[in-house]
């Protein structure tokens, strides 16, 4: 059996004034029904185009520049913008990041989930009533008759976030694309999300990629993580595996550069220096100007995702068999801090 | 012993802010006749600690809950509307701003978002210029060159660039400014409002460990800003955690992590993600944080708390001594039952 969705080699480039900039530059991953992938990295690394470019909207200067993107029998990519309709916010539907800026601030949220209904289905607007109140009610929404006639004002971040994951639920996707939907919220408010998400895949039958920057939050979540560094998948595998063995030095550098990794008080370990500009991606390895383990190779060949220790577990390293002895390179890394 | 040395300390601090806009906007008419009614909110209500010199004080809380609030009112931003503000031993909230201004020096603040906190019309140096020539009155031009200087390189940004506008710099860099700024004078006491938070992950660590450099260098102590837990934990001596401009719970930071009492911590510190904990086993709490324009009465928890009885609906609670260092706003561990 297919995958619900597979990305083969994907790349997106941006035509600027001085020629081509390559914001993904091919990526892979597949993920089925009820699973979760998670796509980590710091800002710039494509998180967040890699989720436009699977729903196509990607806007100009912008542009899907090769791969495939494979979803439930459809070439997304080759499809007419007017097939992509019935697809995207259909059988895909994406949250963001905040809430006050998705929802439209001078209608109520009936309007705005009634409209959605229509957009998609051929139903009277009773039924397209009656359906966005069972999903009010699956996001435990209290008095949801109440909510329709409200404005996004009128309620909290936390409410207005799990109306916007009603919203998604609409039309009953197979996929949803969640691009940092708990970064704007507080941590109490948070779990709860995080929680409601990943307990709807389970009985809504979805998929879901969860595009984030805080690896914690991910690993609690997501089967899977892929790890982004400069439009690049650098790791990618189970999240345990991702979490408890890394063994790209990229993320091993981020797992240790979180408070918590070390005794409080003490320096927390450092990446020297920071993510390329994407119009000056160093050649070979992208990362070798911050990496520690760099050798000759790395600048000259890009290295690619090649199977390490684990089952289903890949990283894009050439100095792989270096980063087995994770305490080694920590210590590298924690003298040149001092 | 401790009331002694202490640098700074906060005696009941109270700041409402009236936002009921002018006369006329307060006059309503109801049942035949006409009233005015004031909105006050209720940012910051009786808030008492003190600072020794040296640590690192952090307050902790969720988005609204008075954080900055107090943080504001402490440098004498914001006038509190009652309570006493000590400055080692002396009282500064009542000062004229020109007997203030001795301790403006003394004091300084970083913000929290480095794109909005630099004038993009001045150049690093003029930037870094301003605060010394301002408080050194007739200070010579080489030597506040020599001061600039020395204070990018302590900050990790190379004197060549102090030409440069804050735009040709990354966030990181421009955080590394901020920060320099805030040295500039020499100040004892710095505080920092979310310091890092709008920054990656790698990036956060490496102003981090800057943060706790200049603190050994420097001698600096620090009010520490945050709702980030994990940093917290990492850099803290002492923990503040507030709730709706109360403070619940205040005790050294190990003990905080490892021994919480007060069921709002309890709740927090359980929601933050940690790094490959699956199945997260938070606190749920009921319902949502109330608007501090409309507290309740009581103690301002009572409504979400699972341990809430008839006195907390009715009583304020006033923090308690538990053991030394640990105090505790809550009936029921005041009672023992907690």
């Amino acid at each position: 059996m297919g995958h619900l969705l597979e990305v083969n080699g994907l790349e997106v480039k941006f035509a600027l004034r001085f020629g081509d900039l390559t914001a993904i530059d091919g990526i892979s991953f597949t993920l089925d029904k009820k699973e979760k992938l998670g796509l980590v990295g710091e800002s710039g690394a494509g998180k967040s185009v890699t989720g436009f470019a699977v729903i196509n909207l990607i806007s100009k200067p912008g542009f899907i520049s090769g791969g495939s993107i494979r979803f439930e029998e459809h070439e997304l990519n080759r499809l007419p913008e007017e097939k992509m309709r019935s697809i995207r916010g259909n059988r895909i539907s994406m949250i963001f990041q905040d809430p006050m800026m998705t929802l439209n601030p001078v209608l109520t949220i009936g309007t705005q989930m009634i409209e959605t209904v229509l957009a998609h289905r051929d139903a009277s607007k009773s039924d397209a009533r009656d359906i966005a109140l069972e999903k009010l009610r699956k996001v435990y929404i209290p008095s949801p008759e109440k909510r329709l006639e409200q404005y996004p004002h009128e309620l909290s971040g936390g409410m207005r976030q799990r109306i916007v994951i009603a919203i998604a639920l609409l039309t009953n996707p197979a996929l949803i694309i969640a691009d940092e939907p708990t970064t704007a919220l507080d941590v109490t408010i948070q779990a709860g999300i995080m929680e409601l998400l990943s307990q709807l895949c389970e009985t809504e039958n979805m998929g879901m990629i969860l595009i984030t920057h805080d690896l914690a939050v991910v690993s609690q979540v997501t089967q899977r993580i892929a790890v982004m560094y400069a439009g690049r998948i650098i790791e990618t595998g189970p999240s345990d595996y991702i979490v408890n063995c890394p063994r790209h030095p990229y993320t091993i550098g981020l797992i240790n550069s979180l408070p918590g990794a070390r005794k409080a008080g003490s320096r927390l370990t450092q990446i020297p220096g920071m993510m390329p500009n994407l119009t000056a991606i160093p050649p070979g390895c992208a990362f070798h100007p911050r990496c520690r383990l760099q050798e000759p190779v790395c600048k000259k060949s890009r290295p690619a995702l090649e199977p390490v220790s684990a089952p289903e577990h890949f990283a894009a390293c050439h100095q792989v068999d270096k980063t087995v002895d994770q305490d080694k390179l920590l210590n590298l890394l924690n003298e040149d801090n001092q | 012993m401790a009331e002694q040395t202490a640098l700074l300390e906060l005696v009941n601090v109270v700041k409402h802010f009236d936002i009921s806009g002018t006369f006329l906007d307060q006059i309503t008419f109801k049942a035949g006749r006409i009233t005015r009614n004031r909105t006050i909110v209720r940012a910051v209500n009786g808030i008492s600690f003190s600072i020794q010199r040296g640590e690192t004080l952090s307050i902790v809380g969720e988005s609204g809950c008075g954080k900055s609030t107090l943080a504001r009112t402490v440098l004498g931003l914001y006038p509190p509307n009652s309570g006493r503000i000590l400055y080692g031993a002396k009282r500064i909230d009542n000062l004229s701003s020109q007997a203030m201004l001795a301790y403006r020096s003394k004091m300084q603040m970083i913000f929290q978002d480095p794109y909005a906190s630099l004038n993009p019309r001045m150049t690093v140096k003029r930037t870094l210029e301003e605060p010394v020539k301002y408080h050194n009155k007739g200070i010579g031009a080489s030597a506040v060159e020599e001061k600039v200087s020395e204070v990018m390189r302590l900050v990790g940004v190379d004197p060549k660039w102090a030409e440069r506008y804050p735009h040709e710099f990354s966030g990181g860099q421009r955080q590394r400014i901020s920060i320099a700024r805030a040295l500039m004078v020499d100040p004892e006491f710095v505080v920092a409002d979310e310091p890092v938070s709008a920054l990656d992950v790698s990036i956060q660590a490496q102003i981090l460990n800057l943060l706790m450099d200049a603190q050994e260098q420097r001698k600096l102590t620090y009010l520490f800003i945050t709702h980030d837990l994990s940093v917290v934990r990492h850099i803290s001596t002492r923990v503040a955690v507030m709730y709706l401009g109360m403070l619940c719970e205040l005790a050294p930071a190990k003990e905080i992590f490892s021994t919480p009492r007060h069921p709002y911590t309890k709740a927090l510190l359980s929601a933050v993600p940690k790094l490959g904990a699956k199945d997260p086993n938070y606190i749920r709490l009921n319902g949502e944080v109330p608007t501090p324009i409309n507290l309740p009465p009581g103690c301002v928890f009572h409504g979400r708390c699972n341990y809430a009885d008839k006195r907390c609906k009715t009583e304020i609670p006033i923090t308690t001594k538990l053991s030394e260092p640990t105090r505790v706003a809550c009936h029921r561990v005041e009672e023992g039952k907690l």
